[in-house]
């Protein structure tokens, strides 16, 4: 029967093929989160897997911060373009500009912004269900999370009553107003992820690679510094996030392992040239994925309480 | 370094009663195989300083939620991952809480492999026989009881084997696993563990980590009857290609069995008879597709078929029928009685059914059933008996878990209420052929 086999890379793409097609077949308006970054990314492959030679049946919907690299926002416009998909995107500007979003005092994080807008963006278009690109072994409140993530009319996770799923039977049963986080990566690991990539040979925005850029030192991390402040009849998006006098700026080697905005994501120094570079790297790394990212660092429970507030 | 060679995933779950060391042990497993990264130490020591009087509490690695470490318990499955050299696995962490079987029934249902933890000092209590009830129940192929704690009985051979000959006295009456394997631990010191313990010379086996290494899973599919069902139709709109113009593909994962390109195969239930013209996927046309394999198929015939169909090898035909015999595990807090009505969903379609009968009551403490019980309550496991309003094309759950196995949706809550595994069809679908000629 050795013939008849499927290693772990396979498995989990047939896996995650068959969930992105219950989306297809059970929701009347799904939309497919695409950041440009290196899940989504994956997400887009297992799409064109499922679907083809259709067109993918659904929207791209992205949440801009403001913050973003714009290497990333480059990356993804024209991902989209190449895939023949409607890439909509909302940002936490224009919901700040509209009421919609409120900055806490003296935060200059945006991070916990994007569930408003990804809230209003979802009223919006009427989806029903978002498919993200999250996955299990990145944080342990997400380690609970299903498949198949039920949110009711405000948004709002529920750990304690999750819809136990059962073989692949997934329940995609609404009500109106209420939807369905769909997350087909759930059982990828950071590892499964850039095997991936190799495998598909999938191109990913060049920030991933080692690259010269000038950081600073802020809570144990390397911050990129922000882009200069041009436009001065604008607000500096930025205040607030540069470095001060006394964190001083170093021109580095570096890249990033993943992907928040500028100001949420560590950089690591690092000689990566390829993917196989990546993947040696991910292997020897001792500190998790998300150990670079500052939003996570809040408190033990930071991201349980962004995800039951509606956080993607 | 990167591995070169495909890798094998091994799925597997643990389970036991409250205490009994779950979320230490999977914590023990990713520490001891390295696969704990410094951040999740630091945060680990970081919530002994606070709340653990300075003691690292592995099982906080699993404990994702905030109550879960406030009342120091596992309430939801937590998915876990690692891998070595040999495998790669997915643990899934279920709860001893008897309020959450449930939850321990979702994190079996896709496990090739169940683990069983007793505490050597208790024994065989009623949780340990309900979820070993329950593995075999979900048709797991491999079981392993890891009996933990010894070092509190002094890793007494004699507490081993006495615990060990009461499980096997009542094993076989649950069902039939491929494998079983016994395995005297401490999940806490991590002996039998990773490494194979110093304490339990008397013992022969290999420790846990090993045996998950090496245990044969290469015949848990089952590849001898080909089930597609039909789940999403794939008709290119404007496709710029001419080629496809009328493409018309019919895309799924098969649940069982294998198709080759040319292969005769029935679609049910229309009961027409035709050939797999291709096997489509994104990478290439194949020649040969099996389970658990996403594929399109494209057929000879311009036959009208939708999601919820099923396409089928010509030898043994599922069965088909729309009144229905099943076991289930009752998974709500309102209890099920007969005359109650739910959406059923079983493989890629959903119809409503009418429970109609409540045969029996498994009792938890004979593992006899009980006839015609008032009703199910929250995690009672029963037979029943169903009306659907329409025919379903099935098998018994027992040679096949994808097309043998339903839910149970609430109307209204939309909630999941229940676990259905189909006992066999009484007798095969029939098709007409003779109306078709190819």
């Amino acid at each position: 029967m050795s013939s008849y086999h499927l290693d772990h890379l396979q498995y989990l793409e047939t896996e995650a093929i068959h969930i992105m097609r219950e989306v297809a077949a059970e929701f009347e308006r799904p939309a497919l989160l695409f950041s440009g970054g290196k899940d989504s990314i994956c997400l887009l492959r297992l799409a064109e897997k499922a679907f083809r030679p259709s067109d993918i049946p659904m929207p791209f919907l992205n949440v801009e911060t403001g913050h973003e690299f714009p290497e990333l926002l480059e990356f993804r416009d024209r991902r989209a373009k190449e895939l023949g998909a409607k890439l909509i995107v909302r940002t936490v500007d224009e919901a700040i500009a509209k009421g919609h979003a409120h900055p806490a005092p003296g935060e200059i994080s945006r991070n916990k912004l994007q569930i408003p807008v990804l809230l209003g963006a979802i009223e919006e278009f009427q989806f029903d269900c978002a498919i993200g690109g999250a996955r299990r072994d990145e944080e342990k409140a997400r380690a609970k999370e299903r498949f198949f993530s039920f949110r009711d009319s405000f948004g709002q996770w529920d750990p304690k009553n999750q819809r136990p799923e059962i073989w692949n039977l997934y329940n995609a049963k609404l009500n109106p107003g209420e939807n369905m986080r769909v997350f087909p990566l759930s059982n990828w690991t950071e590892m499964d992820v850039w095997e991936y990539i190799k495998k598909e040979k999938l191109e990913v925005p060049n920030i991933y690679f080692s690259h010269e850029r000038e950081c600073y030192r802020k809570g144990g991390q390397w911050l990129p510094v922000p882009p200069p402040h041009r436009d001065a009849t604008k607000p500096d998006p930025y205040a607030g996030a540069r470095p001060k006098a006394n964190e001083p700026i170093k021109k580095m080697i570096v890249r990033v392992r993943t992907i928040a905005d500028m100001i949420s994501t560590g950089m690591i120094e690092s000689k990566t040239e390829t993917i196989d570079d990546i993947i040696g790297e991910v292997s020897a790394a001792r500190v998790t994925e998300r150990g670079t990212r500052a939003d996570d660092k809040a408190s033990e429970a930071a991201m349980e309480d962004r995800k039951k507030a509606g956080y993607f | 370094m990167p591995h070169t060679h495909p890798i094998e995933l091994l799925r597997f779950n643990t389970c036991g009663s409250v205490d009994d060391g779950k979320s230490t042990l999977i914590g023990r497993l990713l520490y001891d195989s390295k696969s704990l990264m410094e951040d999740q130490v630091e945060a680990l020591e970081k919530s002994a300083d606070i709340t653990g009087g300075g003691q690292i509490n592995l099982a906080n690695l699993t404990d994702g939620l905030r109550a879960e470490r406030e009342q120091g318990i596992t309430i939801d499955v937590a998915y876990r991952y690692f891998a070595t050299p040999k495998r790669k696995f997915i643990v899934a962490d279920t709860p001893g809480h008897v309020q959450y079987t449930r939850n321990m029934v979702t994190g079996a249902s896709t496990a090739n492999l169940s683990i069983v933890l007793v505490d050597a000092r208790l024994g065989v209590i009623e949780q340990t026989r309900r979820h070993t009830y329950i593995a075999a129940l979900l048709g797991i192929p491999h079981l392993v009881i890891a009996i933990n704690k010894m070092d509190l009985v002094d890793w007494s051979e004699a507490r081993f084997t006495e615990i060990r000959d009461e499980i096997e006295g009542f094993l076989p009456k649950f069902g039939s696993f491929r494998d079983v394997k016994f395995i005297p631990m401490s999940a806490l010191s991590g002996d039998n563990v990773v490494d194979a313990s110093t304490k339990t010379a008397w013992y022969e086996g290999p420790a846990l980590l090993h045996h998950l290494e090496t245990v044969y899973i290469a015949s848990d599919r089952n590849f001898s009857t080909f089930r597609f069902p039909v789940q999403w139709v794939n008709r290119p709109n404007n496709p710029t290609n001419k080629e496809l113009h009328d493409f018309r593909g019919l895309s799924g994962q098969i649940a069982s069995g294998i198709v080759a390109q040319g292969q005769e195969v029935v679609i049910l239930p229309a009961g027409i008879k035709t050939k797999v013209k291709e096997i489509w996927s994104y990478d290439d046309s194949l020649a040969e597709a099996f389970c658990p394999q996403s594929v399109t198929i494209c057929l000879q015939d311009d036959i009208d078929v939708s999601r919820g169909d099923m396409i089928v090898g010509l030898q043994n035909l599922p069965g088909r029928s729309a009144e229905l015999q099943a076991r289930v595990c009752w998974m709500s807090q309102r209890p099920l009685t007969a005359g109650k009505k739910f959406y059923l969903k079983h493989t890629t379609q959903i119809v409503q059914a009418a429970v109609t009968q409540i045969e029996n009551r498994i009792n938890f403490t004979t593992f006899e059933p009980e006839y015609q019980p008032a009703g199910l309550g929250l995690n009672d496991i029963g037979t029943i008996r169903l009306r659907t309003a329409k025919p379903l094309l099935f098998d018994g759950y027992e040679t096949n878990r994808l097309t043998g196995s339903f839910i149970l949706v609430e109307q209204g809550s939309n909630a999941t209420v229940a676990a259905g595994m189909l006992f066999p069809p009484l007798e095969a679908a029939k098709p007409e052929y003779a109306d078709f000629a190819i």
